[in-house]
């Protein structure tokens, strides 16, 4: 069985493929469902979903909720892919660097990795957006920085046990270059898990954000989901839907991204069981 | 002898991270836009000269940066964490106040989350493929995709605003004039709802974690030998399986301790408690600065004694630790 | 007549549909009388394991009996439920694995895990088991028994923990003691105490003893009675003196015959010339522990110096942990070595920067031990072959045509230069890595236990390769292995390695001959089946191939 047959006789997997399909066209129809602002005043405060011409009801000042998750849902999307990206960028390098070389270098590598790691994550996110004014920019260095950790210890310790595989030995023995050797002997082979953790961080990142701009640390000039289940909160006995829907859309998108994850790390790791062979 | 030196060797480490994080506070003042003296007042403060004045000269904010950066430090190391303007108190005195709320909250969270995602994490892997292990496994996905924060507001809504089961919101019932016994009583109602809420996501890591764990011992080649020895499926699964399996269990709610305190912040800030997660919110909205950055330094030591205590509780379990080290 | 204990009729395991083929075991028939061993022989895949797993009743829940009975001293097996399977585990059947590195729980103490054989089976009080597993770990040889109740299983050697299984399986004095593998995870000193302990202990109880095992050396040491196995089929059994001195089974044979004998053949004599490789002092030690813990020193190799004519194969012997791998990585400063010098023809390369050294690879190759880890599975075959002379400064076009035909030269066809590594057996993977070796034209070829990972009749094969590109190209081969038997072959001298030491060094017939160190005597004593294998001259084995 191919790894795309693995993939696809995994219900759940295909189910958050779908989902994840559904989000992206909801983004890029964005435009084109809701052309006007997410910010503009639309309806009558606390209008009930379905009661009047809005599809999940208007929030405290009037603003169309729905509006508001269509385009929250590039904001998430984005800063989830973005921030996941710089924190490869971070991460495998200085894993492949400590896994390969060892050492000293390892030992401050990890030493460093460690520190991150202790420190509480959420706090240092709050505190560096906080500090550095919320923006997109600095929400996503934040969410980066806290997330590269455990994409180094991954990488290390995939480059620690390739390292000493006797086909990366034997690539050292007929006198490839240690650049070649990283890139076409073990990179390659460490990109199954990569994949995999990738797209867990996506969520994790949409999490993160999700949470920030719920405590008013979003970029004040973006309509997010986390900043729209923050704002209901006040009205939140008369008017569940507006905290509701946006975080049943956080909720959706992530377990998605859980789902596709899973299911790609399944289909790329099938379990053989050796016993069954004998 | 042997534990008692690895504990004052990991208190060494950890009181490195804690001077490290005191050095990242002192330049994550220095990033923030604006004077630093206006940032470390916050907003309420940084219209008040004299106290502008003040600051400047402890901090020493004309003098060359490494003096700056000593002048900070020893402030940390004497664990003056400056002083809330807003507040018109001591940092330290206002985390202080707060402390013992946010180690109820996140005590009993962890407590719930490690005994509930082990018991349940082996459950589902007894019964692996059965109904309730789907159930369990399902359940698990589903918490932890779930947003902390908006599932803290579901319950409020259903449980204290609908149902009526729970108080809403605080510590304690404000006027209530309990003692005793009644008061901690009145204190666990109003705990359970944010402590199983924060719970909840780190349930569902454990209990994946658990059950993941379960089925790789339970391939090992000395349940093979418990086999062989006729003992019961009970006991190979409880003597056997289990006690290897909780092992990665435990490393990995060490590590996860960093992250119940952030989800501290979130749970108190929904349900009032309050704890430091809510000063933090607090001095967020206020752009109290030196506040915030307290927080996050307290916050962090709580981490590294957390991790110290689950090291030793590893070092005791496992055998094997002892000697390779 | 009596009963046998254990006596095994018409046995069918099924397979599921995924494998490739239907039956794990195919109407096996045998018996055990008390206080007989008998030898399950077979090469990997052969059913020997699930034959032993079948009559433990712990088939993996794929693997399904399809037919036969299996009578324990005249009671059926197959009809009992899991419970009364159960009483039987431990009580009337022993059984001990493959990896006494991880059969036992890490987490309790030794004593504990030999208490729980009688707990399992409600005998004795608390109190009297401990003191009955005192007695067991006293007769199975161990040190020190007080000590070894209290100690955790990382705290023991892989021979002592095997002993513990030992105790452990015949707590109960079971009626029938099943061995899996018992000694192949282990090194032939320890392999030759562990076999003398089981033979011991079952002449002592009368247990029927069930062995199974992929090494004849092993079988004519332990055996009374052989049944050998082929892809699930009984194809010939007997007495043990009988099957080894005259098989009549084809497959019997050709097992047989690819036993490498103890008896070197005649030696070569070779032109005398610049030695290809000299190592003269070569040490290493392993330093561990790091910033805060105080580290521990392990010297792997001390003061070894050797060299090797072209042309000529040089042993390197030992058991695990004597540093004997250690010494060939640093041939090539896979590790660098901490002194010594290693000349390469008239290049001395201990000094060199990496990147001087590239230049020189060439020289020296390595053939590895793992044939399924020593290829990357994301490149082609040909790809694997030509990428040391293209990093070497040779186009590529004329790289991978040269592959083909070193894939023509070691015994593949050229067109497997297209395919990727999974879609080969092991013995065609030790092929694969053998073509990449001799790509840059070596002088030196390193053998790393390149054999010790494949089936006896495939390892004969390798071997008959290796010598045959070593006459027609006079390269020089450092043989680094374990086996004695394979090192009396293929060498033409033996350097024995003890604890980081060359012991002594001889030309094989001499060394086999006449060992003059204490420990060459001792691991020549210790090889299983010296006698029943003494005169299996070589020639035989050429048909094997």
């Amino acid at each position: 069985m191919s790894a795309f047959t693995r993939f696809a006789s995994n219900r759940g997997a295909v189910v958050g493929l779908g989902l994840l399909l559904l989000l992206v066209a909801v983004v890029l129809l964005a435009p084109l469902l809701y052309p006007q602002s997410p910010w503009r005043m639309v309806g009558r405060p606390m209008g009930a979903p379905l009661a009047g011409s809005f599809l999940l009801g208007t929030d405290t000042l009037g603003r169309d909720v729905a509006a508001g998750i269509v385009h929250g849902a590039r904001v998430s999307l984005l800063i989830g892919v973005v921030s996941t990206v710089v924190a490869l960028l971070i991460g495998v390098p200085l894993g492949a660097v400590a896994g390969y070389f060892g050492g000293l270098i390892d030992d401050l590598v990890m030493r460093f990795t460690e520190f991150f790691q202790t420190i509480p994550s959420f706090a240092l996110a709050i505190v560096v957006v906080a500090v550095l004014q919320p923006s997109l920019l600095s929400i996503v260095l934040a969410i980066a920085i806290v997330s590269w950790p455990p994409v180094t210890r991954l990488i290390r310790g995939e480059f620690l046990s390739l390292r000493s595989r006797e086909y990366v030995q034997a690539a050292i023995t007929v006198g490839q270059s240690t650049p070649r050797i990283i890139f076409t002997q073990i990179l390659p082979n460490t990109l199954a898990p990569i994949i995999v953790m990738a797209s867990l961080m996506v969520a994790t990142a949409i999490l993160l954000e999700s949470s920030l701009s719920f405590l008013g640390l979003g970029d004040p000039n973006l309509m997010t989901w986390g900043y729209m289940v923050g704002a209901g909160r006040s009205r939140i006995i008369d008017a569940w839907w507006i905290s509701f829907f946006p975080g049943l859309a956080i909720f959706l998108t992530v377990l998605a991204l859980n789902l596709v994850g899973e299911g790609i790390n399944d289909a790329l790791n099938p379990r053989l069981r050796k016993e069954d062979r004998k | 002898m042997d534990l008692l030196r690895f504990v004052l060797m990991r208190l060494g480490k950890g009181v490195i991270v804690l001077f490290a994080i005191a050095v990242l506070n002192f330049f994550l003042v220095r990033a923030a836009p604006g004077d630093p003296a206006q940032v470390m007042a916050g907003e309420a403060g940084a219209g008040d000269e004299v106290f502008l004045a003040q600051l400047r000269q402890q901090f020493g904010l004309d003098r060359p940066l490494y003096e700056q950066l000593w002048a900070y430090l020893s402030n940390y190391a004497t664990l003056d964490l400056g002083f809330s303007y807003r507040q018109q108190q001591p940092v330290l005195d206002l985390i202080l106040e707060r402390l013992p709320a946010t180690l109820l909250l996140t005590g009993s969270a962890f407590f719930i989350s490690l005994v509930l995602g082990v018991v349940l994490g082996a459950l589902a892997a007894r019964r692996v493929g059965k109904w309730s292990d789907s159930a369990i496994t399902t359940l698990a996905l589903v918490f932890y995709a779930t947003p902390l924060f908006w599932i803290a507001l579901m319950s409020q809504i259903v449980f204290s605003l609908k149902l009526g089961w729970l108080p809403n919101v605080g510590f304690e019932t404000v006027g209530g004039g309990y003692t005793g016994i009644e008061r901690a009583l009145d204190i666990m109602q109003h705990l359970i709802m944010p402590a199983l809420t924060l719970g909840l996501f780190f349930t569902a890591i454990y209990a994946r974690m658990m059950r993941a764990s379960m089925l790789e011992v339970a391939g090992a080649d000395f349940v093979k030998t418990a086999y062989a020895k006729g003992l019961s499926p009970a006991v190979i699964t409880r003597r056997h399986i289990a006690r290897n399996a909780i092992l990665p269990v435990v490393t990995l709610a060490g590590l996860q301790a960093g992250q119940l305190v952030g989800g501290a912040i979130l749970t108190e800030t929904v349900f009032a408690w309050p704890g430091i997660g809510r000063l933090m919110f607090e001095a967020l909205a206020q752009r109290d600065y030196s506040v915030l950055l307290g927080v996050f330094f307290i916050s962090s030591a709580m981490v590294v004694i957390f991790n110290l205590v689950t090291d030793i509780i590893y070092r005791i379990v496992d055998p094997r630790i002892g000697a390779s080290a | 007549m009596t009963e046998p204990v254990l006596h095994v009729e018409g046995l069918s395991l099924s397979l599921p549909n995924v494998a490739d083929r239907a039956f794990a075991l195919k109407d096996a028939s045998f018996q055990i009388n008390a206080g007989e061993t008998v030898c399950v022989v077979g090469e990997s895949g052969s059913g020997k394991s699930m034959t032993a797993h079948a009559v433990m009743g712990l088939l993996p829940p794929a693997v399904k009996v399809a037919a036969g009975s299996i009578r324990l001293a005249g009671r059926e097996l197959l009809g009992l439920d899991e419970r009364g399977m159960r009483r039987l585990r431990g009580c009337d059947i022993g059984m001990i694995f493959q990896e006494p590195m991880t059969s036992l729980n890490p987490l309790m103490r030794i004593g504990d895990q030999i208490g729980e054989m009688f707990e399992a089976h409600g005998v004795l009080h608390p109190a009297a088991r401990n003191k009955r597993a005192l007695e067991l770990i006293e007769e199975v040889g161990l040190p020190d028994p007080g000590h070894i109740v209290r100690a955790y299983p990382h705290q023991l050697s892989g021979g002592q923990r095997q002993r513990v299984m030992i105790a452990m399986a015949l707590a109960l004095e079971p009626k029938l003691l099943i061995a899996d593998e018992p000694t192949t995870a282990l090194d032939v000193t320890t392999q030759a105490q562990i076999l003398r302990l089981i033979d011991r202990l079952r002449s002592e109880h009368g247990t029927a003893v069930l062995f199974i095992t992929h090494d004849f050396g092993v079988v004519a040491e332990i055996a009374d009675r052989i049944v050998v196995l082929q892809n699930g089929e009984i194809c010939e059994t007997g007495k043990t003196g009988d099957v080894l001195r005259t098989p009549s089974h084809d497959y019997t044979k050709r097992l047989i015959a690819a036993v490498p004998s103890l008896t070197p053949p005649e030696p070569r004599s070779l032109a005398t010339a610049t030695p290809a490789l000299k190592i003269d002092g070569l040490s290493k030690t392993y330093r561990s522990g790091g910033f805060f813990a105080k580290g521990r020193e392990v010297t792997a190799v001390d003061n070894v110096s050797f060299e090797i004519l072209p042309g000529e194969t040089l042993g390197l012997v030992g058991e695990s942990g004597s540093g004997k791998s250690t010494v060939g990585r640093c041939c090539l400063r896979l590790i660098e070595p901490d002194g010594g010098m290693i000349r390469l023809e008239t290049a001395e390369i201990q000094g060199m920067t990496q990147r001087m050294l590239r230049a020189h690879r060439s020289r020296i190759q390595m053939i590895f031990q793992d044939p399924y880890a020593s290829l990357n599975p994301r490149r082609s075959v040909g790809r694997i072959i030509a990428e040391g002379p293209i990093a070497q400064g040779v186009n590529k076009s004329t790289a991978m045509l040269q592959a083909r035909e070193l894939l023509d030269l070691v015994g593949l066809a050229p067109a497997a230069a297209d395919r990727y590594p999974h879609e080969f057996s092991g013995g065609q993977r030790q092929r694969i890595g053998i073509a990449r070796a001799l790509a840059l034209n070596p002088k030196v070829l390193v053998a790393d236990e390149a054999v010790s990972a494949l089936d006896v009749s495939v390892q004969a094969q390798i071997l008959d390769l290796i010598r045959e590109i070593q006459n027609r190209l006079e390269v020089a081969v450092l043989f680094i292995t374990h086996d004695l038997r394979v090192a009396a072959q293929i060498c033409d001298r033996i350097a024995v390695m003890q604890r980081g030491r060359i012991v002594e060094m001889a030309a094989t017939a001499e060394l086999f001959a006449n060992p003059a160190h204490d420990y060459t005597q001792m691991l020549l004593a210790a090889v299983p089946g010296r006698e029943a294998f003494a005169h299996t001259y070589k020639t035989e084995t050429s048909h094997a191939t």
